[in-house]
């Protein structure tokens, strides 16, 4: 591991449901970061818009007490992920600081890794990427664009982990609590979204994760994912850790 | 036991031969118009992976689709061969002579077009190298083994290089037998290909053992294809519908029950095309009827094993799998066309002898059951995936485009169009196999009438 010695790393996020305001500023954010293609209506309209970190709406609760939620949904980086096993060429894999990774050059473009998604995070290229004139100088030159015919998903913006853990290397310390943020995170105005490294005790998910309204998403598949989201405050409804345990 | 002919060998020759010695009249515009299908069907491949897989109907999250189900489909057809061949040759049942040809020939064909569909329907197929073959050791990078894609190519390529050397070895004396009966370029292909057969006691030894070897390595390949395909799917731990721990054997003799069919289709194609009333009788396709009376109902047994181990465990999403698939439009349509052909309309008339003794009913009724076992994939892939599921804002999301249909049409007339240019060169009923039945055959005295009956040798 190359960052051993400056201490390994287990990327995660902890989602906080309840602060979330559903404003898709992270939606647009991962887009801008990472040379995500225009969701055009062709694309919508098809199926086949590609957004790396989604709001997706759900209901809670039955009629006529139903509640209108969103959370925020992204490549949950399992530890124990079915998109690994069954890709023939090794393009996605489990990497050493916990993130599931995509090798673009590996890729062939099977999409078994897609129907093994129990999230559905994962997207395929079915055409070329196009982008207004207008955008092309807008593009992220440390993102790779992805070609037709491969699958790409959420990062975890790894290019900004590389830049910030080459740059405290070099300087000789650890990578700080916070120094790392991704595109979602850093947008989100209600800090929603917090990203950080899970392996230490001290940093700011590893104290939010213990909190009692921890859960994780479709836990009944036992991905295990780095996602943790913490479970809504009904504002008229006292919550309790048993009822936080069985959302989701 | 119906009344038979007594053969001698120069009909035989001459009636068998037919299709390489003087070509029916017909055989030339079908394989041009099967040509000019199978070369819009590659054109419209090319122009799928010059522009990129936007052009079928896929989306998200149904990532697979016509050309899956496709290649199922005819991966179950290509276990017929080994089935008639293979597993009937083992039992010594010998009305399957002079179907073995055509069912290895079909179990060839099938494979080759089966192997196409996950290539062209990988993302990048130019890549597809490093899928299939180690080739980038020197930086440690070796296919997945994990993964059922993996093991897919390693499975077929074993099956299809058996059925080719089975096919051969059986080929072997009739193509002696042609190389004796051609003159010029003919001749010299044959003699190249007959490898110095002259049909001597040793050759016929080693001939007869190599078929026998082969139909007992081939067994095991036979059952572990089907189920490696089936595992494509069975793995798949989070799609309701796919994991199932039933689908290997469930997948296997589904792939039974729709190969025997393709090659009863075969059969009655053979008998109308090149008129071999004599060699393909109706009690062939009585024999193969009542075998597929068992192996369909064995499927239907799966079948209900499927759904009760599916709903066995009471799992939500499960049970809204099985109600989209059986009772929502448009599955339910799907669903009952498939459940008709596959079972409900074939096997009942298969229990009438008539039906089983009529050709043309038992051309219509196999062509049924491989539209309904066609189905049966596309009822297990789809749905699969296009289920709802929670958290996901598009479902639902597919409809075949014009190129998936193009090219699934493509996928039958190259089939038959490689058979009918096999025809043209080589017997699509074994020459030795049809004498050696009627040296096994006798007539037997059963009061006044004349019965014939089988007699096999001592060995």
């Amino acid at each position: 591991m190359a960052t051993a010695e400056f201490g390994s790393h287990n990327w995660g996020m902890v989602v906080d449901v309840d602060k979330c305001i559903g404003c898709n500023a992270c939606v647009i954010a991962c887009q801008a970061e990472n040379n995500i293609p225009l969701n055009t209506q062709d694309r919508v309209e098809r199926a086949r818009s590609i957004s790396w970190i989604r709001v997706e709406r759900y209901w809670e609760g039955d009629f006529p007490d139903a509640k209108a939620r969103f959370i925020p949904i992204m490549c949950q980086h399992c530890e124990n992920a079915p998109c690994e096993p069954v890709c023939p060429v090794y393009a996605t894999y489990h990497n050493s600081e916990g993130m599931n990774v995509q090798v673009y050059n590996r890729c062939v473009g099977t999409r078994y890794c897609a129907n093994g998604c129990p999230y559905i995070v994962r997207f395929f290229n079915y055409w070329e990427p196009v982008w207004p004139k207008s955008l092309r100088n807008h593009l992220n030159p440390d993102v790779t664009i992805r070609s037709r015919g491969i699958m790409e998903k959420c990062s975890f913006c790894v290019h900004r982990i590389r830049r910030v853990s080459r740059k405290a290397r070099s300087e000789g310390h650890e990578v700080a609590d916070g120094a790392v943020q991704t595109a979602c995170s850093s947008s989100c105005p209600t800090s929603a979204l917090i990203f950080g490294n899970f392996n230490d005790p001290n940093s700011k998910v590893s104290q939010m994760k213990e909190d009692q309204r921890h859960y994780t998403l479709l836990d009944q598949f036992g991905t295990d994912p780095n996602v943790i989201y913490l479970a809504k405050i009904d504002a008229d409804k006292k919550v309790g850790a048993g009822e936080a345990a069985s959302h989701g | 036991m119906q009344q038979r002919r007594e053969l001698d060998q120069v009909y035989i020759n001459r009636k068998l031969l037919n299709g390489q010695l003087d070509t029916p009249k017909w055989w030339a515009p079908t394989v041009t118009f099967l040509g000019v299908v199978v070369v819009i069907g590659l054109v419209v491949i090319s122009i799928m992976i010059n522009k990129g897989l936007g052009v079928t109907g896929l989306s998200r999250p149904v990532y697979w689709g016509l050309f899956i189900t496709t290649f199922v489909f005819w991966v179950g057809i290509s276990h017929a061969g080994i089935m008639i061949s293979a597993i009937l040759r083992l039992t010594q049942a010998e009305w399957r002579r002079p179907v073995t040809r055509a069912a290895e020939l079909l179990t060839v064909f099938s494979l080759l077009t089966a192997l196409v569909f996950p290539l062209i329907h990988a993302g990048r197929p130019w890549r597809i190298a490093y899928w299939i073959m180690p080739y980038d050791i020197s930086r440690g990078i070796y296919p997945n083994i994990r993964s059922p894609l993996i093991m897919d190519p390693v499975a077929i390529g074993t099956y299809l290089t058996g059925s080719t050397l089975f096919l051969y070895i059986a080929l072997l004396p009739d193509l002696g037998n042609l190389r004796d009966r051609t003159t010029g370029w003919q001749n010299a292909m044959y003699t190249v290909l007959a490898l110095g057969w002259r049909g001597n006691p040793r050759q016929w030894k080693m001939q007869t053992v190599g078929g026998i070897l082969l139909s007992a390595l081939m067994l095991p390949i036979f059952v572990s294809v089907h189920s490696i395909v089936s595992w494509d799917f069975a793995i798949a731990s989070a799609v309701e519908g796919w994991h199932s721990t039933i689908f290997a054997p469930y997948f296997v003799i589904g792939a039974v029950h729709s190969g025997v069919s393709a090659v009863v289709t075969m059969m009655a194609l053979m008998r109308w095309l090149w008129k071999w009333d004599d060699f393909i009788r109706p009690e062939h396709f009585d024999a193969l009827a009542r075998l597929l009376i068992v192996v369909a109902t064995g499927w239907l047994a799966f079948t209900f094993l499927e759904l009760t181990f599916a709903l066995y465990g009471q799992d939500a999403p499960e049970i809204a799998l099985r109600e989209m698939q059986m009772f929502q439009w448009p599955w339910n349509m799907l669903f009952i066309i498939f459940f008709l052909t596959a079972y409900l309309i074939p096997v009942p008339l298969w229990l009438f002898k008539r039906v089983r003794n009529n050709i043309a009913m038992m051309f219509w009724t196999s062509i049924l059951v491989n539209v309904g076992m066609w189905l049966e994939r596309f009822l297990i892939i789809v749905p699969g995936l296009a289920r709802r599921t929670p958290f996901v804002y598009t479902w639902e999301a597919y409809r075949p485009s014009g190129v998936e249909w193009m090219i699934f049409i493509w996928a039958f007339a190259w089939v038959t169009f490689l058979m009918l240019l096999f025809s043209r060169f080589f017997p699509l009923v074994p020459l030795f196999e049809a004498k050696e039945s009627q040296v096994f055959t006798d007539d037997v005295m059963i009061g006044r009438a004349k019965v014939p009956a089988i007699v096999r040798e001592a060995d």
